[in-house]
């Protein structure tokens, strides 16, 4: 449900970028999308065809990089792959961790242009 | 290079400062976060025409985080301590912040921002000589988002006060989506929900800082199993702080209002 306002945000940043390094076109953009931001990727690319008309990242191609989640164990002192939902169990104590390491990002990584 | 978004307020939700209201309102809120986000956006002067690529960690914001920031910023700056009630319909808020507006408002200088679809009933229920008071009717959005309550909040003279209540539009799904810049984000369960609602609705839940049981006076005379409801609200939400409370009774309040004393020791 978030999907455009994210685009618009992402595309907005891409563009300031590519003036302050004087492009005129952008070829690529990288996103890094963590698997709990609850952001769909489908989504992102639908609203990137949308956002992105008549600018200078029109027809630039757009790569989505996922983030899968992980959650830390207080009492193992390690990190744990979380498979997905809301609830973490740690799969060495089986502890439930309410301490995500990782999973949440949502951010513009890469830019090519010229 | 200030790349400040363009943020329009929300026009259709109106405010309404029923007490306290501010001598003159003004723009009261402290820097845009978007500075921070052209700051990691260094720039770098370069000819050539050929393809260049750039790795960045540009965080991507709506509107509303940006605006959420700005009230964070505004609050922590003030030294006030905001809490977000988020709750469905009917499980308490009101009457919860009634009875804190007298038992607690008095020592401590507390405010209130309410929001509702329609009505200013809730405003009316929690209008206070000591406290200052605005009615946010949102026209139809199901939730509060950071402009409404900024606005709210400029309406009101701040003078003095600790901490600000604001109670959210009654839903359990839409208002975990939206930051309001609030330092705690207080979600209530009463016990005429049933037990499996942080299961079902585990977004809300797992935002919590504190999650408060409602209502247990009525527990037993329906059934309800505290223990389970507890439980499914530690699978959903380990970290959070849980009290069972009920405004009715009385049980479990001094819990909440020495939870509300920690959070603001410099009274
Ligand atoms: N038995 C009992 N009833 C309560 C308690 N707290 C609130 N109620 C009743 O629950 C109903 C709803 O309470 P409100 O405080 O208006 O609930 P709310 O969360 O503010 O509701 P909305 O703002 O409409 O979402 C009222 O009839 C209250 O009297 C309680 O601790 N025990
Ligand atoms: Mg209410
Ligand atoms: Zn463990």
């Amino acid at each position: 449900m978030h999907e455009l306002g994210i685009m618009e945000s992402a595309v907005d940043a891409a563009l300031r970028e590519a003036r302050a390094h004087q492009a005129s076109r952008i070829h690529r953009m990288v996103l890094r999308i963590g698997t709990l931001s609850g952001v769909e990727p489908d989504s992102l690319r639908f609203a990137f065809d949308v956002v992105t008309e008549g600018t200078a990242a029109a027809g630039a191609q757009l790569e989505v990089e996922s983030v899968p989640a992980r959650a830390w164990c207080a009492a193992c002192a390690q990190e744990f792959g979380v498979e997905s939902g809301f609830i973490y169990v740690c799969p060495h104590c089986g502890r439930l961790s309410g301490e995500v390491r990782q999973g949440h990002e949502m951010e513009l990584s890469r830019l090519e242009m010229s | 290079m200030n790349p400040t978004p363009e943020i329009t307020p929300a026009d259709e939700c109106q405010i309404h400062p029923l007490s306290g209201a501010a001598a003159r309102p003004g723009r009261l809120l402290s820097a845009p976060l978007a500075a921070e986000v052209s700051a990691t956006l260094a720039a770098g002067p370069d000819g050539g025409a050929a393809v260049r690529a750039v790795d960045l960690r540009v965080p991507l914001l709506e509107k509303n985080d940006i605006l959420a920031e700005r009230n964070r910023g505004y609050f922590l700056g003030r030294g006030l301590v905001a809490l977000n009630l988020v709750s469905s319909p009917g499980s308490g808020k009101t009457t919860l912040l009634e009875r804190t507006l007298d038992e607690f408002g008095r020592q401590t200088k507390c405010a209130v921002v309410v929001g509702d679809l329609e009505t200013d009933n809730d405003g009316l229920r929690l209008r206070r000589a000591h406290a200052p008071v605005a009615q946010i009717t949102t026209g139809g959005t199901c939730h509060l988002d950071a402009s409404m309550v900024a606005r709210g909040v400029e309406s009101l003279d701040l003078e003095g006060v600790k901490i600000l209540f604001i109670e959210n539009v009654g839903n359990l799904v839409c208002p975990a989506s939206f930051d309001l810049g609030e330092q705690v984000r207080v979600v209530l369960l009463s016990c005429t929900e049933g037990e499996d609602k942080p299961l079902k609705y585990p977004p809300i839940f797992k935002s919590a800082n504190l999650v408060l049981l409602t209502k247990v006076d009525i527990a037993d005379a329906l059934g309800f199993k505290r223990d389970v409801a507890v439980e499914n609200i530690r699978r959903i939400a380990p970290t959070a702080r849980l009290i069972q409370l009920s405004s009715r009774s009385g049980e479990g309040v001094a819990e909440w209002l020495d939870y509300l004393r920690s959070l603001n020791p410099q009274r």
